[in-house]
C-alpha cells in the first residue's frame, strides 16, 4: 500500500505539472534571468584587477556564488505552493483521510516536484556557468553538486511550504525560515565547485552533500507530514 | 508515552504562574549580584591579557551572550517539542517566552563580537569568522520562528506549527555549526586570534568569566519567568483565577 | 469490523475555534443504518464537529470512537471506512473528471466502476473535461461521485446540497437513503434539514 500510494500521488502531481508548465517553468526562467543578469552589476575591469595578472579567477569565483544562490532562490520560488494548492482545493484533506499513509503521499509529492523543478536546474546551471567563464571541470562539478544538493533543498523548502499553508503571504516567511537551514548546502556545494575550478579533488564536500541528502530525505518528510496535519486542523 | 503524574502540575497555569512569581525575585537579585561582581572583577581587577591587552575583556560579555542564545534556542525547541507531542499549552508558552530573549542575546553576541573585531581584525565584520557567521544564522533561526508565529491569528495553530519549525531547527543547528566551522578552515589566517578558541585562562581571569556565565544564565531565567508570567496572563484572559488575582492586587 | 460494531460514539465532547468555545458536553451515537443531522446557525461549530469526527482536528476534551476505537488510533485500512466531504470538492482543477475519479478509486481501492458512477451523476458527457471548466454544481456532483467511490461505511457530509439543483439534491438524498439501507452510517451537517430528513433520523442541534 505505501508504494502504491506513492506511485499514485507521484503520477498525479507529474500529470498536473505537465498541464501547468508555468508553475515550474517560471522559477527556472527566474534562475536564468538572475544568474544571466548578475554580470551587469559587476565591473569586470575591477574583478580582473583584484585577481591580478588579468586572470578570470575573480569573475569565476564570484560566478560560483551567484549560481548557487540563484539556484537556491529559484527552488524557494518553485516550491512555495507545493502543499498550498492541495490544501486550497480540499484534496489534501482527502489524502490525509484516505487509507494511504501520509508519509508516502509526501514522498510522492516530493519526488514529482524534484523531477520537474530540480532536474532541469541540473542542466541549466552549467549552461549559465559559461557566462562566468567557468572551465569544463568546474561546469561538470557544479552540475553534479547541484544534483546532490537538490534533494536536501527540495525537502527544506517543502518543510517551509508545509509550515506556511495557512499564511496569506507565505513566500517571504518561507524564505526567512528556510534560508538559514540551507547554509550547509551553500557552503559544501560552492566549495566543491571551487575545488574543481582549482583542479583539486572535491570528494570531501561531495560526501558531505550526499550525507545531508540522505539525512534530509529520511527525516524531513516526517516533519513535513506533521506540519501538513497541523495545517489542516 | 505517559508523563509522570507530578509533571501534570506544570500543565496548570495558576500553579506555574505562582511558582514563577515565587522564584523570579531570587533569580533576578542573584543575576544582578553575579553580573555586578563578575563585571567589576573582570573589567577592573583581572589583569590584562599579555597578547590582546585590554581588548580581551570582551570575554566577560561576548561568550556569555552567545552561550545564552544557544541555550535559549535549545530550551525553546525542547519545550515546543514537549508541547507538540503531549499537547501541553504551557510548554508552548515557555517556548514563545524564550524566543525573543534568545534572539536578543544572540543579537548582543553579534554586536559584541563585531566591537571586539574592530581593534583585533581592523574590521567590524571579519566575514571569515565562523563564530559571527553562526551567530548571524542563529539570529535568523530565531527571527524565522518569530515571523512564522506572527503570521498566524490563531494562537493554538501558531503554537503547533512553530513547534515543528523549532524541532527542525534544533536538528539543523549542529549541522549548521559544523559546516560554518568547516567553511572557516579555508580562509583563516593563523596569525589572527580567534574568539572561539578559549585561551588557557589564568584563575584570576577564569573566575570572573565563570561568574559572568552564571550571572547571564540567571538573568536569562529571570527574564524567561517574567515573560512566561506575562504570556500566561495573556493566554488566560478572562479566567476566574486571574480575575481574583487581579482583585487581590487592586485591594 | 462487523457492521454491528461500526457505531460512532461521541462522548462529552467540547470544541473550540481559536480561543472561543463552540460546543461543550456533546454526546450522541449513531449506528449502522442511522443518520444524524447536525443543525445550527452559522458559526455554531457544525464544520468543526465534522472535521473533528473525521480526525482532522482533536477535540478540546471528550472522546470520539468509531467501532470502539478512538478515531485517532484507527489503522489506515480502518480509516478507509470513513469518508468526509467538506466545503471543498477535493478535486484537482487541472485533471479531468475521469482522472480525478480514477485517482480516488485507486487511492481507496474501490471496486466500483468509475464510468458507471460518472453516468449516475450525469457527468458522462464531461468525463474528459478539466474540472476547472465545470460549473459549481457539476463540481459538487463530481465530488459526491468520489464519495460514492470510496465505499466507506461512515459518511461525514458538510452541507452536501450546496450548489446543487433540485435534481442533484434528489440524487444525493436517494444516495444517502441507499447508503443507510445498506447498513451505512451518516452524519450530515446542514442548516437546511429539509430534504434530507428520514424517518428515524436523529437531530443534533448545536
Amino acid at each position: 500500500m505505501p508504494l502504491r500510494s506513492f506511485k499514485l500521488v507521484f503520477a498525479r502531481d507529474l500529470r498536473i505539472a505537465f498541464r501547468r508548465v508555468s508553475e515550474w517553468g517560471n522559477p527556472l526562467l527566474f534562475f536564468i534571468a538572475v544568474s544571466g543578469m548578475f554580470p551587469l552589476a559587476l565591473s569586470p575591469d575591477r574583478l580582473m584587477m583584484a585577481a591580478g595578472e588579468g586572470e578570470l579567477y575573480g569573475l569565476q569565483s564570484l560566478g560560483i556564488g551567484v549560481l548557487w544562490m540563484a539556484a537556491l532562490l529559484s527552488a524557494l520560488m518553485g516550491l512555495d505552493r507545493l502543499f498550498l494548492s492541495d490544501v486550497e482545493d480540499g484534496s489534501m484533506e482527502q489524502l490525509v483521510l484516505s487509507p494511504a499513509p501520509l508519509l508516502s503521499v509526501v514522498y510522492g509529492k516530493l519526488a514529482a516536484h524534484w523531477l520537474v523543478s530540480a532536474l532541469p536546474l541540473i542542466f541549466l546551471v552549467p549552461i549559465l556557468g559559461i557566462v562566468y567563464q567557468l572551465p569544463a571541470p568546474a561546469l561538470a562539478m557544479i552540475a553534479f553538486a547541484v544534483f546532490l544538493a537538490t534533494p536536501t533543498l527540495t525537502v527544506l523548502v517543502a518543510i517551509g511550504a508545509a509550515l506556511t499553508v495557512n499564511i496569506r503571504s507565505a513566500a517571504a516567511v518561507i524564505g526567512l525560515i528556510v534560508l538559514p537551514l540551507c547554509s550547509p548546502i551553500l557552503i559544501f556545494g560552492a566549495r566543491a565547485t571551487v575545488l574543481a575550478l582549482d583542479g583539486d579533488a572535491a570528494a570531501g564536500p561531495l560526501y558531505l552533500l550526499t550525507s545531508l541528502a540522505f539525512l534530509a530525505v529520511s527525516l524531513g518528510p516526517i516533519a513535513i507530514a506533521a506540519a501538513v496535519r497541523v495545517g489542516l486542523e | 508515552m505517559k508523563l509522570p503524574r507530578w509533571f501534570h502540575r506544570f500543565g496548570s497555569p495558576p500553579y506555574v504562574y505562582n511558582l514563577a512569581d515565587a522564584i523570579a525575585p531570587w533569580l533576578g537579585w542573584a543575576a544582578l549580584v553575579g553580573i555586578a561582581v563578575g563585571a567589576y572583577w573582570g573589567l577592573f581587577v583581572a589583569p590584562p591579557d599579555f597578547r590582546q591587552g585590554e581588548v580581551y575583556r570582551i570575554i566577560y560579555i561576548h561568550p556569555q551572550t552567545a552561550y545564552v542564545g544557544m541555550m535559549a534556542y535549545t530550551l525553546m525547541a525542547v519545550s515546543a517539542g514537549i508541547g507538540f507531542i503531549w499537547r501541553i499549552k504551557l510548554a508552548h508558552a515557555v517556548a514563545v517566552s524564550a524566543a525573543p530573549i534568545g534572539a536578543s542575546f544572540t543579537f548582543c553576541a553579534l554586536v559584541t563580537g563585531a566591537i571586539w573585531g574592530r581593534p583585533t581584525w581592523g574590521t567590524y565584520w571579519e566575514w571569515g569568522d565562523p563564530r559571527l557567521m553562526f551567530e548571524l544564522l542563529l539570529l535568523f533561526l530565531f527571527l524565522g520562528y518569530l515571523a512564522l508565529r506572527a503570521a498566524f491569528d490563531d494562537r493554538d495553530k501558531a503554537d503547533r506549527v512553530s513547534a515543528v519549525l523549532a524541532v527542525v531547527g534544533v536538528v539543523n543547528v549542529p549541522i549548521i555549526h559544523y559546516s560554518v566551522e568547516w567553511w572557516n578552515t579555508l580562509h583563516q589566517d593563523p596569525t589572527v586570534s580567534n574568539l572561539s578558541e578559549a585561551p588557557s585562562m589564568d584563575t584570576s581571569m577564569l573566575l570572573p568569566f565563570l561568574i559572568m556565565v552564571l550571572g547571564f544564565t540567571l538573568l536569562f531565567y529571570w527574564l524567561l519567568l517574567r515573560r512566561l508570567q506575562a504570556e500566561i496572563i495573556d493566554r488566560e484572559r478572562g479566567t476566574r483565577w486571574l480575575q481574583s488575582l487581579a482583585n487581590e492586587g487592586a485591594g | 469490523m462487523s457492521p454491528t460494531e461500526a457505531t460512532l460514539e461521541i462522548t462529552d465532547v467540547a470544541l473550540t475555534r481559536g480561543e472561543r468555545a463552540l460546543v461543550a458536553g456533546l454526546s450522541f451515537s449513531v449506528g449502522p443504518g442511522q443518520l444524524a443531522l447536525v443543525t445550527g446557525p452559522n458559526g455554531s461549530g457544525k464544520t468543526t464537529l465534522l472535521r473533528t469526527i473525521a480526525g482532522l482536528a482533536a477535540p478540546e476534551s471528550g472522546e470520539i470512537r468509531y467501532g470502539g476505537r478512538p478515531i485517532a488510533a484507527l489503522e489506515p485500512e480502518e480509516r478507509g471506512q470513513l469518508a468526509y466531504q467538506g466545503h471543498f470538492d477535493g478535486l484537482k482543477k487541472d485533471l479531468t473528471v475521469e482522472e480525478n475519479l480514477l485517482f480516488i478509486s485507486k487511492l481507496r481501492n474501490s471496486s466500483d466502476s468509475v464510468s458507471k458512477i460518472m453516468h449516475g451523476v450525469g457527468l458522462s458527457a464531461f468525463r474528459d473535461r478539466a474540472v476547472r471548466h465545470l460549473s459549481a454544481g457539476q463540481k459538487r456532483r463530481a465530488a459526491l461521485a468520489g464519495l460514492r467511490l470510496s465505499g466507506s461505511r461512515l459518511w461525514l457530509l458538510d452541507e452536501p446540497l450546496t450548489n446543487l439543483d433540485s435534481a442533484g439534491r434528489e440524487l444525493v438524498a436517494s444516495w444517502i437513503g441507499e447508503h443507510l439501507d445498506a447498513a451505512g452510517t451518516a452524519v450530515i451537517a446542514t442548516h437546511l434539514a429539509a430534504g434530507l430528513e428520514r424517518p428515524g433520523s436523529m437531530l443534533v442541534e448545536l
